[in-house]
């Protein structure tokens, strides 16, 4: 775990194939959300504005941490930024794509192929290998999943799971499928990774080597955006969202914590 | 879809379903009973049906079978009367033929038989036999074909030859070891040379007028030319039976009439009973239309079929219902994995397509045990009983056809509400 492999990764950015149909370089904005609303109606005078009026702009590269208390409208947020829901007013463009008016059909596509998830609950399918749950996207791509298979076990040991490829997610730790989870949201080559409370279900030792991870995916030139309510947490990202009430609160851009970074 | 995603979905619906053996094991027993006693009761069906059907073809459909019947019990007591007390006469008469062949149009021949039981024997060997006088034309009307030698002639009739040709059950019954052709049998107290053996298409069991059957082979027949038949045996036939004698008398057993065409014989059955109601007082003898019994069993078939079908049709209806409850159950435990699905890019239609797929795995994979069931049922049935069956391929396939329609139909509904989840709610689900 403590040698991460870069080569894999930086090998792969050049020639990577959402990267080179966004026609994204690093730097370049991949989000901009342009007063994005998301209201509820759930009676007739009950009406929730769960986002109201968010303007955000995530460059490539970059790692943003998203906070806020409950009921800030944060998970609505993440949703509508992971394309499994639209807003109700606003724009949203992910790369050089509007998709806030896309068809369902076309958001699953959006999803399967720009998208990186990485959940708190980890979200591996039971039935499935490690292998195989780090395949799905491929899958819903089209792709043949024999000649993508020694990408995926290249991911697998990036995550350091070379060798639990036939595993079950039920035989592995609570660390380890989280890993799994990362390599499958990289498996895409996406736009950006949307991660969400990724360590939440984790004990703080597990908690800190997944956020190594992540860390080091970035520093590989990835685009993260995780949700989060753990200061901590927060710590290792260059800039930090707050919100409330639907609204952005605070943007701060911070230094890179230098400390933090080394997998500890 | 692409055929090889297709697959991958066809071998994950097989690795889900693994995942709870039991529970698709007693879901798939819905569609395998269903399909099973199609399989199975149309095989039954089919072979009852068969089995009547070949027994009325063997008397041949363009035949008009006439027989003389023993007059009811009260009938013979009153003719006792008049008569001698133990003498009774009922049946067809030479002159019922002559009439027949000359009235009725269509016809093409008239066949006259008697029928004798009688002990034939050769050298130690004696066997029950019918012997049957008969003219030469026989084994046209009766559709027996020559096996070896000839058949009987119209010079044998003329000349009342003592002659006789044998059944091949009766051949290798008597001569097991020698050429029949050319040895000399005793029939009663005459002896008659074997000219010719032949193979019955039959097994007469209709003939069994003469006498009635005591456990012996069917097959044992003996012809002899009519005229012989006449002489030899005379009119009066004496039969004794603990204490009592009986003797009656009966000029021709039965009368095949061979009608020119099919459509002829329809028509000919009133007539006949018209003809032959002005000659005889008693009801003492038979009509039976092969091709009107055919057609009935036919009708029988079609309505044992519809109902069998219909049986059938409702266990798979209710296998169908038991996958759909089976496939709903799924698709809410398994709520969380299509959120998963859809977050990592399944379109709905995948997702309609995964559970789809599922659902025709069960209920094929249900109809392949159904369908091996449903053959092999049969098989021990008519093994353990004396029923005949015919497992027809039609009966497979439709079957095995059902078994998928059902799962494709019972398998909609659920796929459809899977597909139709919200992912974020999905993805929540616990």
């Amino acid at each position: 775990m403590s040698s991460v492999p870069p080569k894999p990764s930086s090998a792969r950015r050049p020639s990577g194939r959402a990267g080179a149909a966004a026609g994204t370089a690093f730097g370049e904005s991949i989000i901009r959300l342009e007063a994005l609303q998301k209201t509820y109606v759930l009676g007739e005078e009950n009406i929730v504005r769960a986002l109201d009026g968010v303007d955000l702009t995530i460059h490539a590269g970059s790692f943003v941490a998203i906070m806020g208390p409950s009921g800030s409208g944060k998970s609505t947020m993440l949703n509508i930024l992971g394309c499994l829901d639209r807003p109700t007013a606003g724009r949203y463009f992910l790369g050089t794509e509007d998709v806030s008016r896309m068809s369902d059909d076309a958001l699953s596509e959006v999803r399967g192929r720009r998208i990186g998830f990485i959940f708190q609950s980890y979200n591996l399918i039971a039935q499935l290998t490690v292998l195989e749950n780090i395949q799905v996207p491929l899958f819903y791509r089209g792709q043949d999943i024999k000649t993508s298979r020694d990408r995926c076990v290249e991911l697998a040991k990036l995550v350091g799971l070379g060798d639990r490829l036939t595993h079950r997610p039920s035989q592995l730790s609570g660390g380890q499928q989280q890993r799994v989870a990362i390599a499958r949201s990289l498996v895409n080559d996406p736009l950006m990774i949307l991660a969400d409370e990724p360590t939440g279900n984790l004990d703080s030792k597990t908690g800190t080597e997944v956020l190594g991870l992540i860390s080091r995916l970035n520093q590989d030139g990835k685009t993260i955006v995780l949700v989060t309510h753990d200061d901590k947490v927060a710590e290792r990202a260059q800039r930090v969202v707050r919100m409330k009430d639907g609204r952005i609160d605070r943007d701060e851009q911070r230094a890179p914590n230098a400390t933090a970074a080394p997998a500890r | 879809m692409i055929p090889y995603q297709f697959l991958i979905t066809v071998r994950l619906g097989f690795k889900s379903l693994k995942l709870h053996k039991l529970r698709s094991a007693l879901t798939m027993l819905g569609i395998i009973f269903g399909v099973c006693s199609v399989i199975a009761m149309l095989a039954i069906g089919e072979g009852a049906s068969y089995e009547a059907q070949e027994a009325i073809k063997r008397l041949g459909s363009n035949n008009i079978l006439i027989r003389s019947l023993k007059p009811p019990e009260q009938a013979r007591q009153q003719g006792a009367g008049s008569r001698r007390g133990f003498q009774i006469k009922y049946g067809l008469t030479y002159d019922d033929a002559g009439r027949l062949l000359g009235t009725i149009p269509g016809v093409s021949r008239v066949l006259p038989m008697r029928i004798i039981r009688e002990n034939v024997r050769f050298q130690r060997t004696e066997i029950p036999c019918q012997v049957i006088g008969t003219l030469p034309f026989y084994p046209e009307v009766a559709g027996a074909t020559l096996v070896r030698g000839r058949f009987l002639a119209y010079y044998d009739e003329e000349h009342m030859e003592n002659v006789c040709v044998i059944t091949t059950g009766l051949a290798r019954q008597l001569f097991p070891y020698q050429d029949p052709l050319n040895h000399a049998i005793k029939i009663a107290t005459f002896y008659y040379r074997v000219i010719g053996i032949v193979q019955e298409r039959s097994q007469p069991e209709q003939r069994s007028q003469a006498g009635k059957m005591e456990g012996q082979p069917l097959d044992n027949n003996v012809y002899i030319p009519l005229n012989t038949s006449r002489t030899r045996f005379g009119e009066i036939l004496f039969r004794r039976s603990a204490g009592s004698f009986e003797a009656e008398e009966v000029q021709l057993h039965q009368v095949t009439v061979q009608m020119r065409d099919l459509a002829s014989v329809e028509t000919a059955d009133p007539q006949i009973r018209t003809l032959l109601g002005r000659f005889h007082e008693d009801n003492d003898y038979e009509i039976i239309v092969p091709l009107q019994l055919l057609r009935q069993a036919e009708q029988t078939k079609r309505i044992f079929n519809i109902v069998l079908g219909s049986i059938a049709a409702i266990s798979l209806l209710v296998g169908g219902i038991g996958i759909m409850n089976i496939m709903l159950a799924t698709v809410t435990e398994r709520t969380r994995e299509i959120g998963i699905r859809r977050a990592l890019g399944a379109k709905k239609a995948d997702i309609t397509m995964q559970f789809l797929v599922e659902t025709v795995v069960l209920a094929v994979g249900g109809g392949l045990v159904g369908v091996a069931v449903g053959i092999i049922t049969p098989v021990l049935v008519s093994h353990l009983t004396t029923m005949k069956t015919i497992v027809t391929l039609w009966s497979v396939l439709l079957a095995f056809g059902i078994s998928g329609a059902v799962g494709v139909i019972f398998g909609l509904y659920p796929a459809k509400a899977a597909a139709d989840l919200d992912p974020i709610e999905a993805l929540r689900h616990e």
